[in-house]
């Protein structure tokens, strides 16, 4: 096995450890009625944490998804509330408006030189106040075609569901991995994240790049939004507050590397099944505060900083593949 | 392969020049970085460019790259006149270059470095497959048959370096600039590293080849053009020129170097001021016993990763000694931290200079004071006129050529900084100072300096303790030599027994590598 895989390949094993542990407690837990209801209630986080993952991977951050998600859904509810549009029309305008936003974030970081923890910060304050400009009151979404989507869903064997937003979720990590590891973009942004006057030299397009990064993350935490109206059925200016930490949290235990140049969106994808794992487990207990989630993702978090160091550390010794000497 | 023009060049007139600069002009504010230069290169050869730092070497690279725009001549490429805008464009073109730092990315994967940008695509996805066929197919022109699929990161600087070129000359095809590719090589990856640049030349690419190593510019080179102060002093064919000759056209003085006398005949008798005992530490350094004498200078000499460094920064407190004991005169002393090395007189200049040296951001006042401030403690600032005097008063010792004292220090030359950092442990009046590599990556003249510097200051009484790889240099200034190998000291030379040829015999024992490196 390659170095690079060995975060990647710790986040399955921690997985698989947990799903184990917990099935040795509660045996219910290991149904595809458990793992539907694990994609369904994760899928929003899904979603925002791919786009995430692309950011931290170029080496940057984005503070706004939670923000962008709020303000998603109550554009969305306001939109559907106080004009005749269809909700596919709705979604398609916000999407381009989160997008647009991402892009401008984008923009300029790369033009103005400004560090993206900033830039993303004030996006965030500024998406959260938009939301607020809108309403500041929960709007609930009664259009009927939401009651169609939200009927959506697929029966696994064994009467588990596969709602829509959770296949939404497994098609934006699908083709999250498509982008990043199969075209050049993709191919762009680790070497952004490798080193940014380097990739430059090497004829990497940077300003095209970071801009199509965070407009990429903006569109999927416009998407995000999106799943999450659907999820809740309205739409609040404080809702979702601190997706974008949780989101980070996810991406490091997925195995990303938070310095960036490393990470893989498929151990985004078991990071956040991990952190919904815990929550299930809590559920299922039934006497366990809701908080202990937090404590063992700090642990977690903790555990994956650890073992990112170790590894930097030994292939800093040298504990690479043979070296070539002849 | 864009070979064709080349081969053609050749048959036709074997003498076309390949890149021909033509009266290449370039100024800065305040300064004429090169004045009408001619530069020639042809195809098959390999060009030294020559100068010691701020001659215009790095400068006329960048104008034939594309990175400065000319402010006067024309630059021809198989006699036809370009003008490129950018490194990028220049690679278009047909020059690729390849820098001292290896400029790729070492979180990417081998294949990925040689390809990136210009992937091979089906229906809009990199073929992966294709692309990591072709990197194995292109690194294997150069003999080099390694997984592709691993981090680039993962391999020896040496072999990404050859990665580098591999991409540099695939990506342009003509015309190769090679700035300082060995300056952090040992001497076997150079030998791998001309390995292939006489491959590439056979192949008729024109290479442009920048060293500060005399010998490997003799070894490898087919011409040297020499500049200085922004001006051509000559073009001439390598074979022929002496070394004295070429040093001289370089600084456009005699340089004593080379007419040295060889080792310190008289050992020095100084009452011992330092001494160590069985000093060591698990890991970096077997045990050693040392004395020094007042102003006595001592080399190390060994191959890298041999035990020199480690040496140095166990004496320095660095990675603290975990056996023996220490002494400064007759009192025991211990020195777990460089902190406490220093308060009894002990300065170090360490072997990376950019990293572990000089900070770049801070004025030349700021980084000669650092020591002195951090031995007096932070609550007891250096007034200002006081910083000012000392800053000065080395700066003019030293001969550290700058502007003005408040000059960033990493716009300064390597020699320079060199002289700032050794100007900062000189402010502290060290009774004995470690020198790890003082000459490394500096020109001919600054290097020169350095020497008398470190001749002077034993004659000041200071005790030195150098780390060098050029044993000649060594044999010039050290008292005694000791000899380090696989962590050991293993042998000291004093006296008369100081030559080169000993030291070398001393560091091979029977490894044979270390001959090669210094004969």
């Amino acid at each position: 096995m390659k170095t690079r895989h060995l975060p990647f390949a710790a986040t399955l094993v921690i997985f698989i450890l947990a799903y184990g542990l917990c099935y040795t407690q509660f045996p219910a837990m290991l149904s595809t009625r458990v793992i539907g209801n694990l994609l369904t209630d994760n899928a929003f986080l899904g979603i925002a944490a791919v786009g995430m993952t692309f950011v931290i991977i170029s080496g940057g951050i984005d503070l706004s998804i939670g923000s962008v998600i709020a303000f998603t859904g109550v554009f969305i509810a306001v939109m559907l509330k106080t004009t005749g549009l269809h909700p596919l029309t709705v979604f398609a305008l916000v999407l381009a408006v989160t997008c647009l936003f991402g892009a401008a974030m984008g923009a300029v970081i790369h033009f103005l030189e400004m560090p993206p923890f900033i830039v993303t910060l004030a996006g965030m304050f500024l998406a959260r106040g938009l939301a607020f400009v809108l309403s500041t009151d929960s709007v609930p979404i009664s259009h009927e075609f939401y009651g169609t989507l939200q009927d959506i869903f697929w029966r696994m064997p064994g009467k588990g569901r596969l709602t829509l937003i959770g296949g939404i979720m497994l098609v934006t990590v699908g083709l999250g991995m498509l982008i990043a590891h199969r075209t050049r973009f993709g191919a762009n942004v680790y070497a952004l994240g490798g080193g940014q006057a380097t990739a430059r030299l090497m004829g990497v397009p940077i300003a095209a790049t970071t801009v199509g990064i965070y407009a990429l993350s903006g569109f999927l935490a416009g998407l995000s939004g999106i799943v999450f109206s659907l999820y809740t059925s309205a739409g609040y200016s404080l809702s979702a507050v601190g997706v974008e930490l949780d989101a980070i949290a996810a991406v490091v235990i997925g195995g990303t590397l938070l310095t960036g140049g490393s990470g893989y969106i498929a151990g985004t994808l078991f990071g956040v099944f991990i952190m919904g794992l815990i929550q299930t487990y809590i559920i299922f207990d039934g006497s366990l505060s809701s908080w202990w989630t937090k404590i063992v993702i700090g642990l977690l978090l903790l555990l994956f900083i650890l073992l990112q160091k170790g590894l930097t550390w030994a292939s800093s010794r040298g504990f690479g593949p043979a070296h070539r000497t002849a | 392969m864009v070979q064709t023009p080349t081969h053609r060049a050749q048959s036709l007139e074997a003498s076309a020049p390949l890149l021909h600069g033509l009266g290449i002009t370039k100024a800065f504010p305040g300064a004429l970085a090169l004045d009408n230069v001619d530069f020639v290169l042809k195809a098959g050869e390999v060009h030294a460019l020559l100068g010691e730092n701020g001659a215009g070497k790095s400068t006329l690279i960048k104008c034939l790259t594309g990175v400065h725009r000319l402010d006067g001549g024309s630059i021809l490429l198989d006699g036809s006149a370009i003008a490129p805008r950018s490194t990028q464009d220049a690679q278009d073109h047909g020059i690729g270059t390849v820098y001292q730092e290896v400029n790729l990315l070492p979180n990417l994967t081998v294949a990925e470095n040689l390809y990136l940008g210009r992937q091979p695509t089906r229906f809009g996805v990199v073929d992966s497959r294709k692309m990591n066929r072709d990197a194995s197919a292109l690194l294997a022109q150069y003999d080099l048959h390694i997984d592709v699929t691993e981090d680039l990161g993962s391999y020896s600087v040496a072999i990404q370096q050859i990665i580098a070129i591999a991409r540099a000359v695939d990506l342009s095809g003509k015309v190769l600039i090679l700035d300082e590719p060995t300056a952090s090589l040992d001497a076997h990856e150079v030998r791998l590293l001309f390995d292939v640049v006489r491959r590439l030349k056979a192949r008729g690419l024109g290479i442009v080849f920048i060293s500060h190593f005399l010998d490997q510019v003799f070894e490898i080179s087919d011409t040297i053009t020499v500049l200085r102060n922004g001006q051509k002093v000559g073009t001439c064919p390598t074979e022929g020129l002496g070394r004295l000759e070429l040093v001289a056209m370089m600084l456009g003085r005699e340089l004593e170097e080379e007419t040295r006398e060889h080792g310190k005949v008289h050992a020095n008798t100084g009452p011992v001021q330092f001494s160590f005992k069985g000093f060591g530490r698990k890991g970096r350094i077997e045990p050693f016993d040392l004395e020094i004498r007042k102003g006595e200078a001592i080399g190390i000499a060994g191959l890298l990763g041999s035990g020199r460094t480690e040496t140095a920064e166990t004496l320095f407190g660095i990675h603290a000694a975990d056996s023996g004991k220490a002494m400064i005169g007759t009192t025991e002393v211990s020195l777990p931290t460089p902190r406490s090395a220093v308060l009894e007189g002990f300065g170090f200049c360490p072997e990376d200079r950019k990293v572990d040296g000089i900070i770049a951001d801070l004025s030349i006042r700021e980084n000669i004071i650092l020591a002195l401030q951090a031995l007096r403690g932070w609550t007891k600032p250096i007034p200002r006129k006081e910083q000012n005097a000392i800053a000065d008063k080395y700066i003019k010792a030293l001969d550290i050529r700058t502007t003005d004292r408040e000059k960033p220090i990493g716009q300064l030359s390597g020699g320079n900084q060199q002289k700032a950092i050794l100007a900062r442990w000189l402010a502290t009046h060290p009774r004995f100072l470690i020198l790890d590599e003082p000459t490394r990556g500096i020109d001919v003249g600054a290097h020169a300096e350095i020497i008398r510097l470190i001749e002077e200051l034993c004659d000041q009484g200071m005790s030195l303790l150098v780390i060098s790889s050029e044993l000649e240099e060594l044999t010039v200034y050290s008292h005694r030599i000791i000899v380090v190998r696989d962590r050991k000291h293993v042998a000291e030379l004093t006296g008369k027994e100081i030559t080169t040829a000993a030291v070398v015999d001393a560091i091979a024992g029977n490894q044979p590598a270390a001959q090669e490196r210094a004969q």
